[in-house]
């Protein structure tokens, strides 16, 4: 602070001895502006505070205090009563389901959001825009017409339905169903991750590495991807947490069918119309705690990431 | 790159043995519970390898609506049993529920129920004409227009009754926070204001013009119209909105017995609706899915003793009550009771004058235009 003072005083004083004359208590002007800089950072401590203080009310408010709450009322009837609540042969049914359903859609959209940055970031072809538009697509719709959509399209009396159903093909009210709205709702958020680091790196380490004589796979593994993996394994992580934690598109198109087609916020929702509040709250605290490793692992990335750029900065030795 | 790979594959491996920890468990959960309820995922690993001459293990998904579940959680473990002793045969009986009428649009759109029990015989009619999956007489194949057991619409409010809530008129009441769900589609909104329109009748001497200002003013003093029944009972009893509850009356005993006497209490009106809750194999799935026996024993079976004592036992009136201990039965207030016949001639015509659109129901809780 002392350091940046000094530097804009000295360069007032500079601008001041330029102008000989024009100015003739130039030292009482640079008083002054150093006066004025001063209680800019003055001012700039308690608008910090109050800035701070502020936030941490809200967090307070509307995250930490709700946050305590799920795991208070999860425990209110006891441990026992709480590890209970998973072992329930429909909580594990969910759990299962969960899982599947993130194992399956992460990785298709991994792929899906690599191969669409690439297409974006390193060509140029006629509805670029267009399709960068269309990525974003699942975050402006509601989920739940992201679900209606499934209904229209694969239900008995919608456009494809009638048709499966003559192979016995059944897609909504059964897991797949289930997958393809998780799907839909969660393909931007590697892709959105990916596209403006692709953009913002160009396409000059490919054309150096391709003029080297490297083949497209080579080019790809070993110069795109390492340049990207971070970004890559942020969106990843974000695309984990809401496929696990989706309800909205996955409660239309799941048919509630328990055992079956239920994912673990629909179980929570089934769970909590029951009366039964403690093991609501309990599964409600798994996926809080869910959140909250994908809160650490997203921390960790970008500390990562911070780590190595800074190591990248540093002069060879 | 390398690191990246190590990560990703770690967190690959991490969440398969994740599954593979849940599958090990589940299996050993369900190798100590009971048949019934036994999740589908288990059932499916018996069927693949069944052991030697036992018949195949047999689904049936039945959909259903929202305040039945602790009675079917019970009812399906008692038929699995019954199932298992006289057929040798295990059955796993999957259940959904939610709104009833929401319930209906899923099965007419592809949720392929072997069984349906639902609030409103009007949703049942829906599926058998839009799915043709089943005869449109399907109400005369079993006993009691295939209502195995009854229920009503009856008042909870706040314990001590501070609104002094007795009857159908105090809820035109200005002041009065009246709860319930919306009828066009919750059975037990369509049922409560069914209710309150016969009331109104009655008490006026069948004007139906009287009938409508009564009703108008009824929904005036509805805040919230949630979908469902059990929505509606969230609204009241969790977030503590209104003065009054319109519930199913098994609804009303259960939330006195989960939540205890000392929030709520029941208060039962001069007279209401009598609720017939149907039950029905929808025969073209039963028969794709090759049910259609089992299926319909599993409806039969809420008939007989064992099902009617379950039904009363979750605070459904059985149609049957000689089968029923005396003692439960006293729980079943007496009022006078009107069925949908004596008021609105029929489901159909009730839908097309008041939950059509535009109909009744839209006049007079539509925002009055200015």
């Amino acid at each position: 602070m002392v350091d940046g003072t000094e530097v804009s005083g000295g360069r007032m004083s500079v601008t001041v001895q330029s102008l000989p004359g024009a100015i003739p208590k130039g030292s009482l002007v640079e008083t002054n502006l150093a006066g004025r800089l001063r209680l800019a950072t003055d001012e700039r401590s308690w608008v910090k505070a109050l800035l701070i203080t502020s936030t941490l009310v809200f967090l307070t408010l509307v995250l930490f205090v709700p946050l305590a709450a799920i795991f208070a009322e999860a425990l209110r009837k006891g441990v026992a009563v709480y590890f209970a609540s998973f072992t329930d042969a429909h909580a594990l049914s969910a759990i299962r389901l969960t899982l599947l359903v993130a194992i399956i859609c992460v990785p298709l959209n991994l792929v899906f959001g690599l191969a669409a940055s690439w297409a974006i970031a390193k060509f140029q072809f006629p509805g670029k825009s267009m399709l960068i538009t269309l990525i974003d697509l699942p975050f402006a719709v509601s989920p739940v017409i992201s679900g209606l959509i499934f209904v229209l399209l694969f239900g008995l009396r919608g456009w494809l339905g009638p048709w499966l159903d003559s192979y016995h093909i059944q897609i909504i009210f059964a897991v797949p169903g289930v997958i393809l709205a998780t799907l839909f709702v969660t393909f931007p958020f590697v892709a959105r991750e990916v596209i403006p680091l692709m953009q913002e790196q160009g396409s000059d380490e490919e054309l150096a590495a391709v003029s080297l004589g490297a083949s497209g796979w080579q080019t790809f593994w070993r110069v795109t991807l390492p340049n990207v993996k971070w970004a890559l394994l942020y969106g990843v992580i974000l695309c984990n947490a809401r496929a696990m934690g989706e309800f909205g598109a996955v409660n239309v198109v799941s048919g509630h069918v328990r055992g079956k087609t239920n994912t673990l916020p629909l179980h929570v929702e089934i769970l909590y119309n029951e009366y039964n509040f403690a093991a609501a709250f309990a599964v409600a605290s798994l996926l809080a705690l869910l959140a909250l490793i994908t809160l650490a692992l997203k921390s960790a990335v970008e500390w990562r990431v911070r780590r190595e750029f800074e190591q990248a900065l540093e002069p060879p030795t | 790159m390398n690191p990246m790979e190590k990560s990703l594959g770690s967190l690959l491996l991490l969440a398969f043995a994740a599954t593979m920890g849940c599958n090990a468990q589940s299996s050993v959960t369900s190798s100590s519970a009971s048949v019934g309820s036994s999740p589908a995922s288990v059932a499916k690993a018996s069927a693949s390898k069944p052991d030697g001459g036992a018949k195949p293990t047999v689904h049936l998904l039945n959909v259903s609506y929202d305040p039945t579940r602790e009675l079917y959680a019970e009812f399906n473990k008692e038929f699995a049993k019954h199932w298992q002793a006289n057929h040798g045969q295990e059955i796993v009986i999957d259940q959904s529920h939610g709104g009833s009428g929401a319930q209906a649009r899923s099965v007419i759109d592809g949720l392929k129920a072997d069984v349906v029990t639902l609030a409103i015989a009007y949703d049942i009619d829906q599926i058998a004409e839009l799915t043709k999956g089943m005869p449109t007489n399907w109400q005369e194949r079993l006993p009691n227009n295939s209502s195995p057991y009854r229920s009503t619409v009856v008042f909870l409010v706040r314990t001590g009754n501070p609104k002094g809530i007795k009857d159908w008129n105090d809820l035109v009441k200005p002041g009065i926070e009246v709860i319930t769900s919306n009828p066009k589609t919750s059975g037990a909104g369509r049922l409560a204001y069914m209710a309150g329109w016969g009331f109104a009748l009655q008490a006026n001497n069948n004007d139906e013009a009287k009938a409508k200002e009564y009703i108008s003013a009824l929904y005036k003093n509805v805040p919230v119209l949630d979908s469902g029944a059990r929505g509606s009972t969230t609204t009241f009893v969790q977030r503590g909105i209104g003065d009054v509850l319109l519930a199913w009356e098994n609804e009303a005993l259960l939330a006195i017995k989960e939540l205890g006497k000392e929030k709520v209490e029941m208060v039962v009106p001069s007279m209401s609706i009598l609720a017939e809750p149907p039950v029905a194999v929808v025969d073209k799935y039963a028969e794709a899915n090759g049910t259609t026996e089992v299926a319909k024993a599993y409806v039969e079976y809420l008939y007989t003793p064992a099902g009617q004592k379950i039904a009363a036992k979750h605070y459904y009136r059985p149609t049957k009550p000689e089968d029923v201990d005396p003692a439960v039965l006293k729980q079943f207030p007496e009022l006078k009771l009107f069925t949908v016949k004596d008021v609105f001639s029929s489901w159909k015509d009730a839908n097309d004058k008041h939950f059509k659109e535009g109909g009744v129901f839209d006049s007079i809780y539509a925002p009055q235009p200015k």
